[in-house]
């Protein structure tokens, strides 16, 4: 997906404008709240829960190259090959060629959000291969031609009337708008490309070092059929996705769920470890297992690390109030609202993302419903503290800093100074005690009035009290 | 008991009235306090902004200025989640000094908490008739558990809250980023008002003034000159 994240501020005003979008937007906010909240309480022992995971997901990132070999070790002991992956293009270059080496002509794909990073469906179509995006929002958007604007719910922007238009065009049949008719609608269509596929990619939530087993977890069934039905299956996964034992996975996959849409557990759990054994009803000839940094090495070992525990649920963007009132494309690029936030400006370059980090206020509510307690707030801070020193900010807010700072360590210059914003300030105030515009702060003042100080400072009328005294 | 007042940069240049406010319900429950005359600010806006170094310096100065207290409180649940929340865990978490900042932290708190938790006052001198809508703040709420204290006093003051929908969502101000990026706070504030006003209640009241700023100016925008935006501790000493 190309970078758009330099113009973050302009797609957030297009996507503030866009009344379909904000109504689409409305009717899904707190849904997916609600239910995680509701099914925390019913797990009961929660935050115990989210502690353990952050220090199983810690463990296995501090030893990372070690359960990356092993996991390499063991998948190509059950017949899997297992290719490294540096950069995006690598990836691609690697999976267009398995498909070329192997004739493959049309791919199933179930969701994959690394795929998205590195542009994989765009490289095997320039290729002459066929792709099909079989989970039902990435169907949805493969059909409009868009990228993901949520990473568990792709296509949460649209809506079913909308749906209903896209499905008309494309399937050629009578408009329908019941969601469950549309569903079967999709399912037909989608029946045909499973049974007809050469090769099936999917991504993986987690792998498994001492299995080397490739897992993933779906609601609607489409990795399995992905998996099982074509000849070739190729995964393709972050490096940081390893974990050491599935007993771990026992422990990731009570979160994962009721984090994400507050599922007590998800529909299916598609566990694949090599190709199809002698005796084995199904399962395909060639299993091949892409594993890719395109930028997450960047994370290991420095201040940022903690960002990789991220098992991609979703839950910092469902309850991030930015991302609430903007949906996802203004992000830019594939990941969006607070752990895109971090990831994005590393990824692709902070020169290229610089807004993002800064598209926050803090308000802590991503942090405390990450499974794995990411504190997102923090490592957003730190990127910011990267932008201040190497001044990446725009001049005038540095300039603003350090005037701050200036006054801030300087007591007595400080008081005059607020003595005369609280002077200048209540007299630009007038009668109502409202600034109405202000030049430089039109940031607030475009769409609010600037309360207006009422005219002396505390420490000036405290130092009058206690004289009086 | 000798209590030193953190003032809060905001309060001092636009409300002063907030700080004699919170004079007012300490010194009225027996507490000796102290202003310290040179204090400025916490540090937050440049610790928000990657300002780090100059955080640390603002912080050595809040805490040469305060280290003589029995306790330190504050009209902000922000300031107080700066100090009590960053300054030893993240500011000066590998610092010899950080030692200090741990017990700066632990005397140091937040006025409805002080006021509920330490003091355990059984009176304040305000009395509120009608209904109000608490606005919980973020870093107070997060950071520190500030919910029910502010409600509490609010109740003793007579005056009724109405709970408002997403009261714990954030108002959109964030500091520099109600400048930086105001289109998506002003939006974030649009729905904030948008839930208060739906309670029908008087007055929306908050422990925070960058929030209680930004609530006001979008509500005057709208053209709503009615509903008061006050900070609680305005309320419960009865000078709203």
């Amino acid at each position: 997906m190309q970078v758009q994240s330099m113009f973050f501020k302009r797609r957030a005003s297009e996507k503030l404008a866009d009344g379909l979008l904000q109504a689409n937007m409305r009717k899904a906010k707190g849904k997916f709240v609600d239910a995680r909240a509701k099914s925390v309480l019913e797990f009961g022992n929660w935050e115990p829960l989210r502690d353990y995971a952050a220090k199983l997901r810690d463990a296995a990132l501090a030893d990372l190259d070690a359960y990356l070999v092993e996991f390499e070790k063991n998948a190509t002991a059950r017949g899997s090959v297992v290719h490294w992956a540096e950069t995006a293009e690598e990836a691609c270059e690697i999976i267009a060629k398995i498909a070329k080496d192997n004739g493959v002509r049309k791919v199933t794909k179930s969701k994959s959000m690394v795929s998205e990073e590195v542009n994989l469906n765009e490289r095997l179509e320039a290729a002459g291969v066929q792709v099909v995006e079989t989970d039902l929002g990435e169907y949805i958007l493969q059909l409009a031609h868009e990228p993901p604007s949520h990473i568990v719910a792709p296509a949460i922007h649209k809506s079913k009337e909308q749906v209903a238009d896209l499905f008309t065009e494309a399937h050629g049949k009578p408009r329908i708008t019941q969601i469950d008719a549309l569903t079967r609608e999709a399912r037909e269509q989608l029946r045909g490309h499973f049974l007809s596929a050469d090769m099936g990619i999917t991504g993986s939530n987690f792998l498994v070092a001492e299995t080397g087993t490739t897992l993933t977890v779906t609601n609607e069934g489409n990795a399995d059929l992905v998996t099982t039905i074509p000849r070739i299956h190729c995964v393709i996964a972050g490096i940081e996705k390893v974990i050491p034992t599935l007993e771990d996975f026992a422990c990731l996959v009570r979160l994962l769920p009721r984090s994400a849409i507050g599922q007590s557990i998800t529909n299916y759990l598609t566990l694949t470890t090599g190709v199809k054994g002698p005796g084995d009803a199904d399962g395909p000839e060639q299993m091949h297992i892409v594993l890719v940094d395109a930028g997450r090495t960047k994370f290991v070992g420095t201040d940022l690390q903690e960002m990789l525990r991220c098992i991609r649920c979703g839950a910092c963007m469902n309850h991030c109030p930015v991302y609430q009132n903007i949906g996802g494309h203004a992000y830019g690029w594939v990941y969006p609202g607070p752990m895109g936030s971090v990831l994005t400006p590393v990824y692709v370059g902070i020169e290229n993302a610089g807004d993002l980090p800064n598209a926050a206020t803090f308000c802590g509510e991503c942090a405390v419903a990450c499974p794995v307690k990411i504190p997102l707030p923090d490592l957003m801070r730190k990127l910011r503290e990267r932008q201040f020193e190497g001044h990446l900010r725009p001049w005038p807010e540095r300039l603003g800093i350090h005037a701050w700072s200036a006054l801030a360590v300087r007591p007595g210059l400080y008081a005059f100074a607020m003595k005369w914003a609280a002077r200048v300030g209540s007299w630009l105030g007038g009668r109502d005690g409202l600034i109405h515009s202000l030049p430089g702060l039109d940031g607030w003042t475009k769409g609010r009035d600037m309360p207006a100080p009422s005219g002396r400072t505390f420490r000036d009328l405290y130092r009058e009290r206690q004289g009086r005294r | 008991m000798k209590v030193g007042l953190f003032v809060t940069c905001l309060v001092d240049v636009a409300r002063p009235g907030i700080g004699f406010a919170a004079l007012k319900l300490l010194e009225s429950a027996g507490c000796e306090v102290v202003v310290p005359a040179t204090q400025t600010c916490c540090g937050q806006p440049g610790y928000n902004s990657g300002a780090r170094e100059i955080t640390r310096t603002l912080a050595r100065k809040v805490l040469a200025e305060f280290k003589d207290c029995d306790y330190v409180v504050a009209p902000s649940g922000s300031c107080s989640g700066q100090v009590k929340a960053s300054y030893a865990q993240d500011l000066f978490k590998d610092d010899p000094d950080r030692a200090e900042f741990e017990k700066l932290a632990a005397k140091w708190y937040e006025l409805s908490d002080f006021l509920v938790n330490v003091l355990q006052v059984q009176s304040v001198p305000g009395r509120f008739e009608g209904t109000v809508t608490y606005h919980d703040s973020c870093s107070g709420l997060r950071e520190l558990g500030i919910k029910m204290q502010p409600r509490f006093l609010l109740s003793m003051a007579g005056a009724s809250v109405a709970e408002m929908a997403e009261a714990e969502k954030c108002c959109g101000f964030g500091g520099t980023f109600s400048i930086k990026l105001g289109e998506i706070s002003t939006r974030m504030c649009e729905n904030k008002c948008a839930s208060a006003r739906a309670t029908g209640a008087k007055a929306i009241v908050g422990g925070d003034l960058g929030c209680l700023l930004n609530i006001e100016g979008r509500l005057r925008r709208e053209g709503d000159h009615e509903t008061k935006v006050l900070h609680f501790a305005q309320v419960i000493a009865g000078e709203g």
